[in-house]
């Protein structure tokens, strides 16, 4: 017989990180596709760009704090980063300029910090951020939906609502423009519409859970719903805020990144609503063209107060 | 009221299962580690050269350690430590003459007409001790749950852990022991009813027991079906899945009224009353893909594990590992000489493929699976955090003392963290320091005696001066 000091339990699931970073990127596919049918295939260049870059970042990066290469080059986590920060950027975005993002998610965002697990920040949604105050130009002039990428860009819709209360036209002129599609954006519903089903498969393989998802669109949805029925004049739908801008891939995709994400289930009941709050906030009154990507870094601020209330009741104790 | 947490595994209990219950030949040479399982020894009666039978008294109980007996008549030759499941104690080594003269003591108990001290005193005397994995000494248990007048008395037969169905063999095949069992129990505690917790894929158990509970026609047993979750037959989970109430993090089931016993430790009540024997065999599953014919086997306690294997077979495959217990709590052996005690309800003989080797180990991304899992409501992450950065205040406010180390949550790291490894090590690191900060209080507690001591001394030093002062001058102005 061998004799070992293998400390119990001796079993595990098999489950492993790689595997949980390859179902993300799987249900990333419909938004890939989405985007490519209306952008044609400047998106997928991106999505090459980003991901070669990233790779190559993290190499640097553990070569530069001495750490063996593998398996974090493996581990696929850097590849979702990649993905979600090239999926977030308008695809007309020079491939300089997202390299540059990326540098700054993968090098700061991530490995400043310690690398996998220890990044207090969505390390995407940091690269997201610096691009948009460095060159809000670029990161804010949208292509025509099916006009290719080299065709007219123009606002958002959620930028050309914004202007457009600004400028006291009526909702009704506003969304009479081209910008606006069946309930939210042109072409964006559709992203939109594809990001929800690969967030739906994710929650049903059990990649995800609900409670950041849902409380992410109860937070968006409730402010949008109230004020609009307060005065429908000068706010947009809960259904036009659902279905535009980075909704639902932040529901699903970003807000639910683990790391940065608040930790015990009530916890990420208030994180994902904080997110969701914050995201009606700055598109309401905000001055930047979508409010997800400051709303995620601001409550990743706050994951630590989160973590630190929402300890759930341990078995045999009182509640606290 | 259901688990929180808890997995859902698949169980590998049918092989042995298709076997009846087979006995295991007494071996030429006994050890009787006296930690039978409690992590305490009992004090031996007896020194090398003693003739025993079997029934003998050889160890006396103390503190956790229930009373021991010898399994087999011959003589005692030595006390001295062996290789055992805790990795190495304290043993008494009978020779065995083969001819299992029964000790004159041994006699069947009329347990109706006893009061409920009798009752325990006998219990005692019997050497039972929990045979679901504790060994601690039932009487004891009986006698807290009789003080604090628990009304339930909670019979475990959940059996939770993959791998292990020793109970559920001997539910299938003495049904009608464990009853008899239940009924002394309640005779000896004052319980008014008693609950049998068996989980729902046990059907063959469930049918055996419920038809031994309608046979003995007594109203005040009734059998629980409960879902196969790991692990409901924790203590704690399972008094909260059968009554509803938690028991305190810092006290006994006896608070909440409940006391519970192995299904097991019932039949050997069972058994001691029926024919006055102690506790010196034990049933032991025998399984696992490295094992030719997995099987329940009823051992002699103090026999080999090596002994128990080749009554199914003999072990064959390689890089085998022997496991004490099942796949999820179970403890590596260290050699198949150890021998079987009170506590051992399982030999898991598994080849690579029945335990795959977990992958390399990643940093936590906080996905809180474990924390879903968990049945103490705890968050593993958290604590695992802590124990990274040896944060003693973060171990305490997350809740280290409730972890009932399980296993669940590295059952589902994705990340492979040894978590269940790493809480073991710091509670006892907790330990340690809550010794040392007690050594230092009371070291700082007696250097402030001496002092007082000494202050007290040079002040009545002092006043003695000061008077011996005071009257020398006194006496001058008299003399003046």
């Amino acid at each position: 017989m061998t004799a070992t000091t293998g400390q119990p339990p001796h079993v595990v699931a098999g489950i492993t990180v790689p595997r949980v970073m390859f179902q993300v990127l799987l249900a990333l596919v419909p938004v890939t596709a989405v985007q490519a049918y209306l952008f044609g295939l400047r998106p997928l260049l991106l999505l090459a760009v980003a991901g070669i870059a990233a790779l190559a970042c993290e190499a640097l990066a553990l070569r530069l704090r001495r750490r063996s290469p593998q398996p974090f080059l493996r581990d696929g986590s850097v590849l979702v980063t990649a993905v979600l920060l090239a999926l977030a950027v308008p695809p007309t975005l020079p491939v300089p300029l997202l390299v540059f993002g990326i540098a700054v998610a993968v090098l700061v965002g991530k490995h400043a910090y310690g690398g996998l697990g220890q990044n207090p920040f969505n390390p995407a949604m940091v690269g997201y951020a610096v691009l948009l105050v460095s060159f809000p130009l670029e990161m804010t002039r949208w292509p025509a939906p099916g006009a290719g990428w080299d065709a007219m860009t123009g606002a958002t819709a959620l930028d050309t609502l914004r202007t457009g209360l600004r400028q006291s036209y009526t909702m009704q002129e506003i969304f009479a423009g081209p910008a606006f599609g069946h309930v939210g954006a042109a072409g964006a519903e559709w992203i939109s519409l594809a990001a929800l089903a690969g967030g739906l498969y994710l929650l049903a393989r059990r990649i995800i859970r609900w409670h950041i998802p849902a409380a992410m669109l109860a937070g968006l949805a409730a402010p949008a719903a109230l004020f609009h029925m307060i005065d429908p004049g000068a706010h947009a739908t809960a259904t036009f805020h659902l279905a535009a801008g980075a909704t639902m891939l932040g529901a699903f995709f970003i807000a639910t990144d683990p790391v940065s994400a608040a930790t015990s289930d009530r916890g990420r009941l208030f994180y994902g609503a904080g997110i969701g709050v914050l995201t009606w906030v700055i598109r309401t009154w905000g001055g930047f063209p979508d409010g997800v990507a400051f709303a995620v870094l601001i409550m990743n601020l706050a994951v630590p107060l989160i973590d630190r209330y929402t300890v759930p009741r341990i078995y045999g104790h009182a509640q606290r | 009221m259901s688990l929180r947490g808890g997995l859902r595994l698949d169980s590998h209990k049918a092989r042995p299962l298709e076997r009846p219950i087979r006995g295991v030949p007494p071996p030429t040479e006994i050890a009787l580690a006296l930690d039978q399982g409690s992590g305490e020894e009992s004090v031996p009666v007896v020194k090398a050269g003693d003739a025993v039978h079997m029934g003998t008294l050889v160890a006396a109980s103390a503190g956790a350690a229930a009373s021991l007996h010898s399994p087999v008549s011959g003589i005692v030759r030595e006390i001295a430590v062996r290789t055992t499941l805790r990795g190495s104690g304290r043993c008494i080594v009978i020779e065995n003459d083969g001819n299992d003269r029964r000790a004159a003591s041994l006699a069947p108990l009329d347990w109706r007409t006893l009061d409920e001290v009798a009752l325990l005193e006998h219990i005692a005397a019997g050497g039972v001790a929990g045979l679901g994995g504790a060994a601690f000494p039932t009487a004891t248990k009986l006698a807290l749950a009789r003080a604090a007048r628990a009304d339930l008395l909670l019979l475990n037969g959940a059996e939770c852990e993959p791998w292990i169905c020793c109970d559920d063999g001997l539910m299938r095949e003495r049904a009608a022991q464990v009853v008899l069992g239940a009924q002394v129990m309640l005779a000896a505690t004052g319980a008014r009813r008693c609950v049998v917790a068996i989980e729902d894929d046990k059907p063959e158990a469930i049918l055996a027991m419920e038809s031994a509970v309608s046979a003995a026609s007594d109203a005040r047993i009734e059998i629980r079906v409960l879902p196969a979750v790991f692990p409901l037959g924790a203590e704690g989970a399972l008094v909260t899945a059968v009554t509803g109430r938690e028991v305190p993090h810092d006290g006994l089931p006896p608070q909440v009224g409940v006391v519970c016993q192995n299904v097991g430790t019932a039949a050997a009540v069972a058994r001691l009353v029926q024919d006055g024997q102690p506790v010196i065999s034990r049933i032991v599953t025998v399984t696992g893909s490295g094992v030719r014919e997995p099987c329940n086997v009823e051992a002699r306690v103090g026999t080999p594990v090596a002994d128990l294997i080749g009554a199914c077979g003999g072990s064959d495959g390689p890089e085998l590992r022997h496991i004490a217990g099942g796949s999820l709590t179970g403890r590596i052996l260290q050699s198949d000489t150890v021998p079987v005690t009170k506590g051992l309800n399982c030999v898991l003989v598994a080849t690579s493929a029945d335990l795959p080797a977990r992958g390399m180990e990643m940093p936590c991304i906080r996905c809180g699976d474990c924390a879903t899992v968990c049945p103490a409501g705890l968050l593993p992450q958290q604590l695992h955090a802590a124990a990274r950065t040896d944060d003693t205040a973060g171990l305490v406010r997350y809740g280290l003392s409730a972890c009932i180390e399980c296993g669940c949550c590295d059952y589902v790291c994705p990340s492979a963290i040894p978590l269940t490894a790493r809480f073991r090590t710091a509670r006892e690191q907790q330990h340690l320091q809550d010794m040392e900060r007690r050594r230092a209080l009371d070291a700082k507690a007696r250097y402030e005696r001496h002092q007082r001591r000494l202050a007290e001394q040079a002040e009545a030093e002092r006043r003695a001066f000061d008077e011996a002062r005071r009257r020398a001058r006194d006496s001058e102005t008299g003399t003046d």
